[in-house]
């Protein structure tokens, strides 16, 4: 699908504002579990890509996935800007400027791949993985952009029973029991934000 | 030139006062930056802000970081990847406890030793 500038630009839109109308949730889901950081970290990074949306909108796909994850890194901080800053920057060097359904898959497969190395995870740890490892599998069985927002939403709930084995989480040990990962939140928050744009339209 | 040392925490006060502790060691016989906080002053990490510190401190002998928890080490390992190539090489991050190292690494560095021995000293912090 062709993926111009002005849906690039709603794209970013969107997800700046999911993120906007859930920084409160992410923030409580990491105070159970984390250092509370995290809504105001994903708030903070969202809102300087959305600063920059005219200028990220204007570049080609890939150019404008690795501005996003530049943004991301240098204006988050906590464990989460370099996990997200990756997965942009490698998705933008993944891609070409109009990527088709398979190109896509393997894309976001290959920044998966790279998440997973810079957190030293791996799916099953209750982390962001736990929502991108189903949604990229989703992705690779060619399901709509419907079927791949919900597949993200019941992967999130999915990490409530998980003990984490990576991030602060880890400390508390068996106490992690029973809060869903505020990354995985996340990442189904923003995949839900990019599917309902695209839902919306020919793609 | 000695190696430098980079401290880097979610705190700033136990950013300083780990370098503070460094400084009553070694005195200014080795290069020596740290940060603490994320962008907006709380507590955490900046990728931004550890480059600065890295580039504060830099030796041609090399930078060796010391890091408190988890986000810090990968907000570490992501500067280092910024840095030029000519400077990636020379950017390590220690295993190690974040004071215990520092000042134990900045303590081997002041003798003139290389990064990979102040490395090494640092690592053997975790494995006793």
């Amino acid at each position: 699908m062709q993926i111009d500038s002005a849906l690039r630009r709603r794209l970013i839109e969107e997800m700046a504002a999911t993120v906007e109308a859930h920084c409160q949730e992410l923030t409580e889901l990491d105070q159970a579990i984390g250092d509370g950081d995290h809504g105001t970290g994903m708030k903070r990074g969202f809102d300087a890509v959305l600063a920059h949306a005219d200028k990220l909108a204007d570049q080609p796909l890939p150019a404008a996935l690795r501005g996003i994850g530049q943004t991301l890194v240098m204006s988050m901080g906590g464990a989460s800007g370099p996990l997200y800053g990756t997965f942009f920057l490698e998705l933008g060097k993944a891609l070409d400027e109009n990527p088709d359904r398979a190109a896509f898959a393997a894309g976001f497969a290959r920044a998966m791949a790279a998440v997973a190395a810079r957190g030293k995870s791996e799916p099953g740890q209750k982390t962001l993985l736990d929502v991108l490892a189903p949604v990229s599998a989703a992705l690779a069985e060619n399901e709509t952009p419907a079927g791949i927002a919900r597949v993200a939403a019941e992967a999130a709930e999915a990490t409530v029973p998980m003990q984490a084995l990576r991030g602060r989480a880890a400390f508390l040990g068996a106490r992690s029991v029973g809060h869903m990962d505020p990354g995985a939140r996340s990442a189904s928050l923003i995949i839900g934000a990019v599917c309902a744009v695209l839902e919306g339209t020919s793609g | 030139m000695n190696v430098g040392i980079v401290i880097v925490s979610h705190s700033p006060k136990v950013a300083e006062g780990a370098a503070d502790m460094v400084r009553q060691m070694v005195g200014d016989s080795v290069p020596l930056a740290y940060t603490g906080g994320d962008e907006a002053g709380g507590l955490g990490t900046s990728v931004a802000r550890i480059l600065d510190a890295i580039n504060a401190a830099w030796s041609e002998a090399g930078v060796a970081v010391l890091v408190d928890l988890g986000g810090a080490e990968t907000n570490s390992e992501m500067a280092i990847e910024m840095l030029p190539p000519e400077r990636r090489e020379r950017a390590v991050i220690c295993n190690a406890p974040i004071v215990e190292g520092a000042v134990i690494a900045a303590a081997e560095a002041s003798g003139g030793s290389s990064l990979a021995k102040v490395q090494a000293v640092a690592d053997e912090l975790s494995s006793q």
